[in-house]
């Protein structure tokens, strides 16, 4: 009985077994073993050596994540605890209005905002006509953290309501009941319980603003090169796989080192999330 | 008399959407007593509570706190605290921090904090717990740290929202008498809400019993008990028999084709009224010296006595007595006159004190169902 249903559970899960070997740990495998060799195939450290010309592009990378991040929670944090509080009805069309951007596709959005923010664009135009500008604003660091917040935004706000709105209400009542008025209740109830859903949010945000390619080029006009565009220059122009390999193994070292930074710093029970 | 009240609620009305939950209540409430809120579910007791709290503010009506109107007052300005019925611990606090919450909130210095933490830990019984985290503990030790924390900021008022419902029936025992004692000892009001008439009963000071966003009567346990108002508290509290009958004068009563001398007085000459018999006061002696005669139609053995119904004239009787009747005896009924309780009749004659469905499983569940709604 007991092999039979170890054998049906083994079953059961090959295919999520087989799925996860050939799209994680080979497609793994074959980042670490093209960061090592040369294009003939010969074990090196130059790949490795090579990364410390892109140091700024990392460190860029990385500050303008941590920017975008944090500009996603202040939005974020707010939001999901207002939209918490309404009624279920309300709560249901909040959600899919803060999800409906994402039922587009990302090229569209990104290419919208250009549209949007061109000296020559909507917001410039509309400027004009009151006799202000024109401003310039594509191009430049902000518009390019504008277009990660812009993009990620929904995946803090998600499972910070997520948590938010399963809250027992009657711990809020009990923290008004020993005396919190509003801004205690939030500050030493609301926002401590919510701690799980910031964290899982703050990840969703981060990694992908870090890694990512396409809006630097779009909203950065090159200037503003991410470690994701030069990952996608060796890969798309150079055909330099080992380097871009070795690129991509220390993003990956470098994310899980920032995770392992910010869980240490929020709490022991939340550090599952990565 | 009104010179000692803590709390009074005047003309309180409270519609939720198209449901009235509470019903022009009046109410006063005297400083360090004890008074239980009881009745079944929705019967609006925990509504008045939250009132009270101010977590739910009056539609009509006024609350009044040590002279002073307070429907307005938010719950963290108001000198009475609650305990939860799930409890309500921080679970991202552990258990000295959970009780310290609202001295922190209040600016306390870290001395007395912790001077008053310790105080409330020995009083809930749960000395050197204070590094526990709230999830590693069981039922009733959570329920000790909700006491704690609520009693910790020192209220006037401590409200308990049916706070052993969770709890088994030994441990739920046990905390009754804790929590009477912890009362006596601070000398603070308590303002309890159960569906359980037991509890009620063995600590209250005063019982209020509700139905229907309506108080049915108010009185000390024993009068609730022994001197019910309608046939809803009669069959509330305790088991009772409630009979059709008619007043043939003061002190005469008469059911089920006998007339019964009794204590009652007061009510107009062959008025039909409700007549209440308790089935631990019915004597059973042999059927020619009873005043009512019957035939035993089941027997449950309780323990303590034996419960058995009783066919009497097509009225099913329940008797607790400590001598075995078999099933299908003919046995006879006394009846002092102190064991008859007369009242008048009102909208709730004839739905209650009738044993003729009556059935345990039937009895169980419905309790079940209660709990589940709660």
């Amino acid at each position: 009985m007991n092999s039979r249903s170890s054998l049906r559970t083994r079953l059961v899960s090959s295919p999520y077994v087989v799925w996860s070997i050939l799209f994680i740990v080979a497609p793994l495998i074959f980042v670490v073993y093209y960061s090592f060799t040369n294009s003939s195939g010969n074990f090196t450290l130059d790949n490795i050596s090579a990364l410390s010309k892109y140091t700024p592009t990392f460190l860029r990378s990385i500050w303008f994540g941590i920017v975008a991040t944090l500009i996603c929670l202040v939005i974020a944090f707010p939001l999901a605890y207002i939209i918490s509080q309404k009624t279920e009805k309300v709560q249901r069309t909040m959600v899919m209005l803060v999800m409906l951007p994402m039922w587009m596709s990302f090229l569209i959005r990104t290419y919208s905002w250009m549209a949007i923010l061109q000296d020559t664009g909507i917001i410039n135009s509309l400027l004009g006509k009151i006799g202000i500008g024109p401003i310039h604003m594509i191009n430049t660091s902000g518009s390019v953290i504008l277009g990660m917040v812009y993009n990620f935004l929904p995946y803090m706000i998600m499972p910070i309501y997520s948590v938010m709105a399963k809250l027992d209400h009657s711990m809020v009542e009990a923290a008004q009941d020993l005396g919190g008025n509003r801004l205690t209740v939030i500050r030493r109830c609301i926002i401590p319980m919510s701690m799980p859903g910031v964290v899982s949010g703050i990840t969703m945000v981060f990694v992908p603003s870090v890694s990512t390619f396409y809006i630097s080029q779009k909203l950065g006009g090159g200037s503003f090169d991410l470690i994701g565009d030069v990952i996608e220059r060796q890969f798309q122009q150079s055909y330099n796989y080992n380097l871009g390999a070795s690129l991509s193994l220390v993003l990956m070292v470098l994310i899980l080192l920032c995770m392992a930074v910010m869980n240490r710093f929020t709490g022991d029970e939340e550090g599952m999330v990565i | 008399m009104k010179d000692n009240v803590i709390i009074e609620l005047k003309n309180i009305s409270v519609t939720f959407e198209d449901l009235q939950v509470l019903k022009d209540l009046n109410l006063y409430i005297r400083d360090k007593e004890f008074i239980t809120f009881l009745g079944p579910s929705g019967c609006g007791k925990t509504t008045t509570l939250r009132i009270i709290a101010g977590f739910i503010e009056p539609d009509e009506g006024e609350v009044i706190f040590d002279g002073q109107k307070i429907n307005h007052v938010p719950p963290h300005k108001r000198q009475v605290n609650t305990i939860f019925q799930r409890y309500a611990l921080f679970p991202h606090l552990n258990v000295y921090e959970n009780v310290a919450f609202g001295l922190r909130i209040k600016k306390t210095p870290e001395k007395e904090i912790k001077k008053t933490v310790e105080e409330m830990l020995e009083l809930v019984n749960l000395k050197g717990f204070n590094k526990r985290n709230i999830n590693s503990l069981s039922g009733g030790q959570q329920q000790r740290v909700a006491i704690a924390r609520a009693l910790a900021v020192k209220p006037r008022v401590l409200l308990l929202d049916e706070p052993l419902g969770a709890l088994d029936l030994k441990l739920r025992k046990d905390m009754q008498v804790e929590l009477k004692n912890i009362q006596q000892r601070l000398g603070i009001t308590f303002i309890y809400v159960t569906h359980d008439q037991e509890e009620a009963l063995s600590m209250s000071d005063t019982v209020v019993v509700m139905d229907g966003g309506i108080i049915q009567q108010i009185g000390t346990p024993i009068d609730i008990y022994n001197e019910p108002k309608n046939a809803f508290v009669a069959d509330f509290i305790g088991e009772s028999n409630i009979i059709d009958g008619v007043m043939i004068d003061d002190c005469l009563v008469e059911f089920s084709g006998h007339r019964f001398e009794c204590l009652d007085k007061g009510f107009a000459k062959s008025e039909a009224v409700d007549v209440v018999v308790r089935p631990e006061d019915v004597d059973v002696v042999a059927p020619e010296k009873g005043m009512l005669c019957g035939v035993v139609t089941s027997v449950t053995f309780k323990g303590v006595h034996f419960e058995i119904i009783v066919d009497i004239g097509g009225f099913k009787w329940m008797i607790q007595t400590t001598d075995y009747e078999p099933e299908g005896a003919k046995i006879g009924l006394f009846i002092e006159p102190d064991a008859i309780h007369i009242m008048k009749k009102s909208e709730y004659s004839g739905i209650y004190g009738d044993y003729s469905s009556f059935s345990e499983e039937f009895d169980e569940l419905s309790n079940a169902e209660e709990e589940v709604e709660e």
